[in-house]
């Protein structure tokens, strides 16, 4: 890279970055190498970056707004509704962004997964991944309390309850996480503070997630170490703008489908009810994100180990680099691999379906082999099927196989493997 | 590739259906084309004002609606009567004010920049007055039961005579799309329970259309503004998305020239 070398052309521009290096850094930006044949999947981090700060400036504005008191939080959500200037619209896309955020992720992490991005040398931006993850999750359930309806009350009663699993101090860490004895007010003022600050913190990590991938690069589709810069990268800037922003206006298309036509298919109608503490919804459903999460609970039929099963779900995840021991990144190469990988993905979302089914019958059963299946495909098939798969030839370069023909790699690649 | 994207988004769509079939109802609910849903869906201006009309004549005996206020009645996008009829309205209403110089509460007309007046005083009264059962207020009853409007049309109109054999509890009456069948109101409406001052005929299911309608418009004032926002903005959002695809293959088009 030739961060180095850079030096701004006017005087006072020299002046300023020999004094604090910013013209650096938005040179590094702009220059920053890019592998040329990146496919969409990869645009999902620039719109993941959107999804953050739309959310943070919408919530900056609804809390204006907002009051977090059990007895005016629902009517003040309506008066956001009804009589704030636009507040429907900063309500909608507040509440929907979250969803579109979490599909944004969960495009995000299996296009890792299936490209190998977590490999060496890009274990760390992973696991930053991860816990940016994890407090997303934990921002969104805070965040789905604060309207204080129906839905809002119990989910929060059912997630803070499953601390009461740890064994001799779990009654004490639920009253301690309630602040009383029950979900209430005191519940529901600090959730509000810890919704305002996690994004923040969200946001510092995504600086180090960016930080951390500067420094090995982005992997590509291939998978495989490009020499930087070459034939094979193109700057950040314009190429990978553009195609970023082009990628992040079709999505807020979407986006746009949800906040002005469909504002409420993705939430609860329970939610529009008031919270009433005597008073439990015949289901209690979590938001559609975190399903695959709350089928693998209650698959288990012990509590204290269900929460450690679910817990481990992610962990799994986190020590992923060290699980996976083939070499190959990209599942282009890896033919096995890349059915395993599909196993996985209809896994999860088979999961995600019983999450929100009722836990018995036909339902629990299923949801108990997709459990199980998802723990040997990240505890048994990676660590094996890494040192067993027959790989098929890596390329030289990114250039080499559209040089040899048609630009459909996975084909050339095919035949290649053949001869 | 485009392949997976579209077998991703109709996954996601199909799972997205299961979730929400899954809180649907068992017998399927009455179904009326609405007029204000789809892209352009706006609201039957009279059948809101007759809406009103029935909510306010029939309804609101036993429901609030603590979220609305009389000036919305005349707000744009609502039922829109005239800011002379929202006062007349307002008016023929009495609220308790207060407390006054000497520490007293009084009495005085409705004014538009009041709230709804309430049934009852509180919660408990209503339950007491309801056989236990707390009528629930309707500003966002629309939005609150799965099914929305068809659902509401369908509570109205599914009242039957019990299938022989079951036996009701007292102030209990049978609804065939209400969960468990069992429901504490009463019927509430019959033909020719209100007469439109419009002239428009009072059936029963005219009368349950009109006050899903304005309770639809109750629980989303703003509908109206939302589709027509949104209208534009995906429009904006398509050309600006083709404008910026052909530049992006512009600009590409300088690299892959060089390969």
């Amino acid at each position: 890279m030739s961060d180095h070398d850079y030096q701004p052309t006017s005087k006072l521009g020299k002046w300023f970055n020999d004094r604090l290096p910013l013209l650096t850094l938005s040179n590094h930006l702009s220059e920053y190498p890019t592998p040329k044949n990146l496919n969409y999947w990869w645009t999902f981090g620039g719109i993941l970056t959107f999804c953050l700060i739309a959310q943070i400036v919408t919530g900056i504005a609804l809390a204006m707004h907002y009051i977090a008191d059990s007895d005016l939080a629902f009517a003040s959500v309506e008066h956001i509704m009804r009589d704030v200037n636009y507040g429907w619209l900063i309500r909608y896309v507040h509440a929907n962004g979250a969803s579109m955020f979490f599909l944004a992720v969960y495009i995000h992490i299996f296009r890792a997964l299936y490209y190998g991005s977590y490999k060496s040398p890009r274990e760390v931006i992973w696991i930053i991944g991860m816990i940016i993850y994890l407090l997303m999750m934990m921002t969104a359930f805070m965040g789905y309390v604060l309207p204080w309806g129906q839905m809002s009350f119990w989910g929060a009663t059912v997630i803070t309850n499953l601390f009461s699993a740890v064994p001799f101090v779990g009654e004490g860490i639920v009253s301690w996480l309630w602040g009383g004895f029950a979900v209430d007010n005191p519940t529901l003022t600090r959730f509000y503070a810890l919704h305002y600050l996690l994004p923040f913190l969200i946001l510092g990590l995504v600086v180090l997630h960016i930080w951390a991938l500067h420094v090995p690069g982005n992997n590509n589709p291939i998978g495989i170490d490009i020499k930087k810069p070459s034939k094979d990268t193109v700057p950040f800037h314009p190429y990978i703008v553009i195609k970023d922003g082009f990628a992040l206006l079709m999505f807020i298309i979407v986006f746009a489908f949800f906040v002005f036509y469909s504002p409420n298919i993705l939430g609860h109608a329970d939610n529009y009810i008031e919270a009433n503490p005597m008073v439990t919804p015949a289901h209690i459903v979590p938001e559609w994100y975190l399903l695959p999460f709350y089928a693998i609970l209650r698959s288990v039929p012990d509590k204290l180990f269900g929460v450690i099963a679910m817990f481990a779900s992610i962990f799994v995840l986190v020590i992923l680099p060290w699980l996976d021991t083939s070499k190959i990144r990209s599942a282009v190469f890896r033919p096995l691999y890349r059915q395993f990988y599909w196993i996985l993905f209809i896994d999860v979302l088979i999961l995600g379906y019983m999450g929100a089914m009722p836990a018995e019958g036909l339902y629990l059963l299923v949801a108990r082999v997709a459990t199980a299946y998802y723990f040997i495909h990240f505890l048994i098939i990676m660590p094996i099927l890494g040192r067993k798969e027959k790989t098929i030839p890596l390329p030289l370069s990114i250039t080499e196989p559209i040089i040899g023909g048609s630009p459909d790699l996975a084909n050339i690649i095919k035949k290649k493997s053949l001869n | 590739m485009k392949k997976i994207i579209t077998i991703t988004y109709l996954i996601f769509l199909l799972s997205i259906g299961g979730y929400q079939v899954k809180a649907a109802e068992k017998t399927d609910l009455l179904k009326i084309d609405w007029s204000f849903k789809g892209l352009f869906g706006k609201f039957d201006r009279g059948s809101l004002q007759r809406g009103y009309q029935v909510y306010s004549e029939v309804c609101a005996g036993c429901h609030s609606m603590k979220y609305l206020s009389y000036r919305n009645l005349s707000e744009k996008g609502g039922p829109e009567f005239s800011f002379e009829q929202a006062k007349a309205i307002a008016a023929s209403f009495e609220v308790t004010d207060g407390p006054n110089a000497d520490g007293e509460m009084f009495a005085r007309a409705g004014k538009l920049s009041d709230k709804f007046i309430m049934p009852y005083e509180n919660e408990r009264a209503a339950q007491a007055a309801n056989g236990g059962a707390y009528p629930p207020d309707m500003s966002v009853l629309a939005k609150a039961r799965s099914g929305g409007a068809d659902y509401l049309y369908s509570i109205l109109l599914g009242y039957e005579a019990p299938p022989s054999g079951t036996i009701l509890d007292e102030g209990v009456y049978y609804n065939k799309y209400m969960y468990g069948n069992n429901i504490k109101m009463a019927k509430p409406l019959e033909d020719g329970l209100v007469e439109y001052s419009d002239g428009t005929t009072a059936s029963e299911e005219q009368m349950a259309k009109d006050v899903v309608t304005f309770l639809m418009w109750a629980a989303e004032p703003h509908l109206e503004s939302r589709h027509q926002m949104g209208f534009k903005v995906i429009v904006y959002l398509i050309i600006l998305t083709i404008l910026v695809y052909f530049s992006m293959k512009k600009i590409w088009s300088r690299i892959e020239s060089e390969v």
